[in-house]
């Protein structure tokens, strides 16, 4: 009986696991907001009145920790470790010469392609829910288990703020997982890991400068980088769900190309190194 | 990718290993394969035998479903590798150039992984595998710290554990110390004798000659010879090397012996070449001249003389 696909992602998993490099991505995520909880302590910071509602209620409860720091490496940090793994993972084994050795086994090659897509997103994944469970923990530890403001001014309770804040994680998810595609397209067509790694970092850095350019307005919107902090319609009362939903079918213009072509080329590749 | 009909099934047991036909690979302008054809039957130890760059590894690649052939069609029991994915490589295993394996991982966990991807009953043969290519008091041991011919026997083991009716093994001994040499050599000849059939790529004559019953001779991309090996041997022609009391007088009289050709004054002895009664006539001839036989002795064309002379143009 031939392997199903979920016990190739099950392997990949594994491999990731026993690669140091997967670590250092992962400790980027769960470090940070620890340096961000210790500096506000050591500050006894009262509140950056003239910031967003969250901070200006750092210490007012620790559930606005975990937002502040998804605001903070929501822009770059994030799709950075995402892409560390995502760029790598095709490449890697190319360069390896690894890749001949798992594809002439009883797998074909579009259940390994798939098997890889689904690793890195799932890397993605922790490394988001990772950073937002360090940071939740940390900051109640510090301020408190205690009622939270939204994005509009209103309170909700502990219990429904944390709801709320893993909730945005998981929104957040939909640009990242969009972010590992393209890496994982790059690590696909170039077969080398650090091309592939910057490639994507560039890629997301060119989509920021894009922005900014005068006269273009009517493309942001479409742009992924200005899908990334659309999760905020969740944190506002009522809940807001126009901006995730323009995310969604945003990204998948990205995603869905980018794992297409990804597939394609995969399937019709020379696997000739190594 | 559907599955075959079992009509089809039956068919594609019966199919030999391996049938190439008119396979080609180009490389932008270099032409790396050139209208290969390969009938590699059940049971053959095949030994697939060219110069550097003749195209062999990529022969075994494109017969892998790693790389695209520009032309021709090979099957693997029947079944195209490219058409069929990953079931063409059923009963199938082997590698090419140096087997590769996760450095971070334990060799039994490189293993598993593999026995993994291999579904069945894969993973129950990896402590008897481990141990037909004595490596089970290493399994525990970080690939990454294997020497070359430890990789090259975890390479075999990996491929074992498939249950193979085909190996294909790309320079298996490449890089090995004598002894190594020698043991891989006994475990190829020990699964030949088991019924597996081998393709054995291989830059060493000497393993070809003592492994092989059959072989294809490559060169530029091109087969010059396909066949057995002792047919081979005998198209070499028949040699005889002949030494006497007198040597520069025997090879005058060699020379105007009918059915004697290529006579000529060797290190050791003249040799020639001739059919066995025209030996007979020659040997009377010698005695009536006075001249001593010390030894006569027939000589049969190395393969390694065969093969440069197939080669080298």
């Amino acid at each position: 009986m031939r392997p199903s696909t979920l016990t190739v992602w099950r392997w990949e998993l594994r491999k990731l696991v026993s690669q140091k490099r997967t670590y250092l991505g992962l400790g980027l995520a769960a470090i940070l907001p620890l340096i961000f909880v210790l500096v506000q302590n050591l500050h006894q910071h009262e509140g950056h009145r003239n910031e967003n509602i969250f901070a200006s209620h750092i210490t007012q409860s620790g559930l606005a920790t975990p937002v502040l720091m998804l605001l903070f490496m929501a822009a770059f940090m994030l799709p950075l470790i995402a892409a560390l793994v995502a760029g790598d993972i095709v490449a890697a084994e190319d360069g390896n010469g690894t890749l001949k050795t798992i594809l002439t086994r009883s797998v074909d090659r579009g259940q390994v392609f798939a098997a890889k897509a689904l690793a890195a997103m799932t890397y993605g994944a922790i490394a988001v829910f990772l950073s937002a469970a360090v940071a939740t923990i940390a900051g109640v530890a510090s301020w408190g288990f205690h009622n939270v403001v939204t994005f509009s001014g209103s309170v909700v309770p502990a219990p429904e703020g944390l709801l709320l804040v893993f909730a945005a994680n998981a929104c957040y998810l939909i640009p990242l997982l969009s972010v590992v595609a393209i890496g994982v397209l790059l690590s696909t067509a170039t077969r080398n890991s650090a091309a592939s790694v910057v490639g994507t970092v560039g890629l997301v850095i060119l989509l920021y400068i894009v922005a900014q350019i005068p006269g273009i307005e009517g493309i942001k919107p479409y742009l992924l980088t200005e899908q990334f902090q659309n999760w905020q319609g969740l944190l506002r009362t009522p809940t807001d769900w126009t901006p995730i939903a323009h995310s969604a079918w945003v990204c998948a213009l990205y995603a869905v190309p980018a794992l297409l072509a990804g597939y394609l080329v995969f399937l019709r590749r020379d696997v000739a190194g190594g | 990718m559907a599955d075959e009909a079992p009509p089809r099934e039956a068919m594609a047991d019966e199919a030999p290993p391996v049938r190439a036909r008119g396979l080609v690979k180009r490389y932008k302008e270099v032409l790396a394969v050139d209208h290969i054809d390969l009938n590699v039957r059940a049971g053959d130890v095949y030994g697939f035998l060219g110069p550097n760059g003749a195209g062999k590894t990529t022969t075994l690649r494109m017969a892998l479903g790693l790389i695209m052939p520009t032309e021709g069609t090979v099957e693997l029991f029947g079944r195209d590798p490219i058409r069929a994915g990953a079931r063409a490589l059923e009963g199938v295993a082997g590698f090419v150039e140096a087997p590769r394996f996760y450095p971070y991982l334990a060799a039994r966990k490189n293993l598993e992984l593999l026995a993994a991807l291999d579904g069945g009953g894969a993973r129950e043969h990896i402590d008897e595998v481990l141990e037909i290519v004595e490596l089970g008091p290493r399994a525990g041991h970080r690939v990454g710290g294997f020497s070359h011919g430890m990789r090259q026997r975890l390479g075999i083991a990996a491929a074992l554990l498939r249950r193979p009716r085909l190996l294909m093994l790309d320079e298996p001994a490449t890089g090995l110390d004598p002894a190594g040499m020698r043991d891989m050599r006994a475990l190829i000849r020990r699964l030949a004798d088991e019924g597996i059939t081998v393709l054995l790529s291989s830059h060493q004559l000497p393993e070809v000659q003592e492994l092989c019953d059959r072989v294809a001779i490559v060169d530029r991309g091109r087969v010059v010879y396909e066949g057995a090996l002792s047919d081979l041997r005998r198209q070499g022609g028949a040699g005889y090397r002949l030494r006497s009391t007198d040597d520069d007088r025997a090879l005058e009289l060699v020379r105007t012996q009918m059915g004697i050709e290529h006579a000529a004054n060797g290190e050791h002895g003249l040799v020639f070449q001739a059919e066995e009664q025209d030996v007979g006539a020659l040997s009377l001839a010698l005695a009536q001249a006075g001249i001593g036989i010390l030894a006569l002795t027939p000589e049969l064309a190395t393969l390694e003389d065969l093969f440069f002379r197939l080669t080298e143009t």
